[in-house]
């Protein structure tokens, strides 16, 4: 059974994305704001992100000597239009874009993209600290992919399918959160880790010049940074569906729940990005390999477990 | 005929990108030219309908092949771009290989008659390939996952340089171990 949007929704998907960052890139602005003492009023923070894209198209773009532009230019679309096809499967209530059978895989192989674009870009520039940016992502990648496939795989789980309108009807009572909390925290987590964003912010770190993103002015970066904000909203959006029961809830329409809870999710990973100070790849790796990893298997089992009780499959 | 069109373009995509791994002068872009035909790969596997096995395709090709890039510099025989490169070596020998695996197999679907459909695809493939491999191909997949690990443990340990005996002494008893990097769980 596909429930998927007529082909318009498609045309809207891209410019509903861009609205929710752009009320994310402000609200980012105002929180550093505040953390940095200088407060920033809200209609100088909303103007912000328009004054920031014509300035960036306007700009001139930095060419590095014996860089590697074709890679480097491809690295940066496929963050883009990898957040944008991740996005596809998202329900703007209770219907997304395309209703894939394996809507959850199509998503996780949609971000894994962002692996290789990021390193692309890092490589491409051929400096080195943005080749180290690169390399970041690439151990940073290792250590989240793992807890939030596990993360996925959980949600599947209890829904019994990997369609993710199947794992929305699911939650028509109960929200998977209640069931699954180890797994949604974790998915939470590679979902900023997955965007290099709030404490996983070491691949474009201040400590390497700004890391992959180094070398990118102009309308390179307008593009990548773009795209980096787009997968994260993508990858907030998706915890909506994952484990927050998607479009359910009372009195409001399907569509505004899904915008209404989006933004929380994304509320609280600004909250974080300025609460917690950049944790070392070391650190992350290794908490992510041995706490992480048995959590999200030991939440997998408990949920197959509670599955198989009431008589699932 | 969408289809026909867009089978040759994947597969041309699939072959051109598999024969410029050899002909570029990067490791960066031989890596990803790799990864493109193995996408193109996956989008053979996608038109055949099964949309599971296409997408699993799809997602460990680029992880895999963005840890094979790792691996690939580490090793690259053009440090920083100083020596000219070369992926080719035993250039005689592959070349009898590849001709002649290309004319068996060429042959061997241009010969022999194609056997005529028995039964029907089920509804549903992604759950039809879970209960084969949960099911009649469970001992295949456990003894291949047992294997699988077993090689993983087998390398790390061949190829440490420090293990938890030079980290927590002979007798295992330090309170601390003496890591220049500290991990994230103060082990």
């Amino acid at each position: 059974m596909s429930t998927a949007l007529p082909l318009g929704g498609a045309a809207l998907l891209p410019g509903l994305l861009l609205a929710v960052t752009w009320a994310a890139v402000a609200a980012d602005a105002v929180a550093a704001g505040r953390a940095a003492g200088r407060p920033v009023s809200w209609t100088v923070a909303l103007g912000l992100p328009g004054r920031e894209a014509v300035r960036l198209l306007v700009g001139q773009r930095r060419r590095t000597a014996a860089g590697d532009e074709l890679l480097r230019g491809i690295g940066g679309a496929a963050l883009l239009v990898a957040a944008l096809m991740a996005a596809a499967v998202l329900p703007l209530g209770l219907r997304p874009v395309a209703d894939l059978g394996p809507g959850l895989v199509w998503f996780n192989a949609m971000e894994v993209v962002a692996w290789a674009a990021v390193w692309l870009v890092g490589w491409g520039a051929n400096s080195t600290v943005s080749l180290i940016g690169g390399y970041r992502f690439v151990a940073q990648g290792l250590a989240y992919e793992l807890p939030h496939m596990f993360a996925l795989i959980t949600a599947a789980v209890g829904a019994q399918s990997l369609r993710v309108t199947d794992v929305v009807a699911a939650q028509q009572g109960l929200w998977f959160i209640v069931i699954m909390p180890v797994a949604f925290v974790a998915f939470l987590l590679s979902a900023a880790a997955m965007a290099f964003w709030g404490p996983f912010d070491a691949p474009v770190g201040r400590d390497v010049a700004g890391g992959a993103a180094a070398e990118l002015s102009g309308v390179d970066r307008l593009v990548f940074s773009t795209g980096r904000w787009l997968l994260l909203v993508a990858s907030s959006a998706m915890a909506v569906p994952l484990f927050l029961g998607g479009g359910h809830g009372p009195w409001l329409p399907a569509w505004a729940w899904v915008l209404v809870k989006t933004l929380a999710v994304l509320g609280v990973l600004i909250v974080l990005r300025h609460r917690v100070p950049t944790i070392r790849m070391e650190r992350w790796t290794e908490f992510s390999w041995v706490v992480l990893v048995p959590a999200t298997i030991a939440q997998a089992l408990v949920v197959t477990l509670v599955v198989l009780g009431r008589g699932g499959i | 005929m969408i289809t026909i069109a867009l089978f040759g373009a994947l597969a041309v995509t699939a072959v051109v990108a598999g024969a410029l791994v050899f002909r570029v002068d990067s490791m960066a872009r031989a890596t990803f030219l790799l990864l493109l035909s193995f996408l193109a790969v996956a989008g053979l596997v996608l038109m055949t309908g099964l949309h599971y096995l296409g997408l699993v395709i799809v997602l460990m090709m680029i992880i895999e092949m963005v840890v094979m890039a790792v691996f690939m510099i580490m090793y690259m025989m053009n440090p920083a771009g100083l020596m000219p490169m070369s992926m080719f070596h035993n250039t005689r020998g592959s070349a009898v290989v590849a001709a002649t695996t290309f004319v068996a197999l060429a042959g061997g679907a241009l010969l022999v008659d194609w056997p005529v459909r028995g039964g029907r695809p089920a509804p549903d493939l992604t759950m039809a390939l879970g209960e084969s491999l949960m099911g009649g191909q469970m001992l295949t997949m456990m003894t291949l996952g047992v294997t699988l690990f077993a090689t993983i443990v087998g390398t790390v340990v061949l190829a440490t340089g420090r293990g938890r005996y030079d980290r927590l002494g002979d007798e295992l008893d330090a309170p601390e171990s003496d890591d220049r990097d500290r991990g994230g769980v103060g082990r």
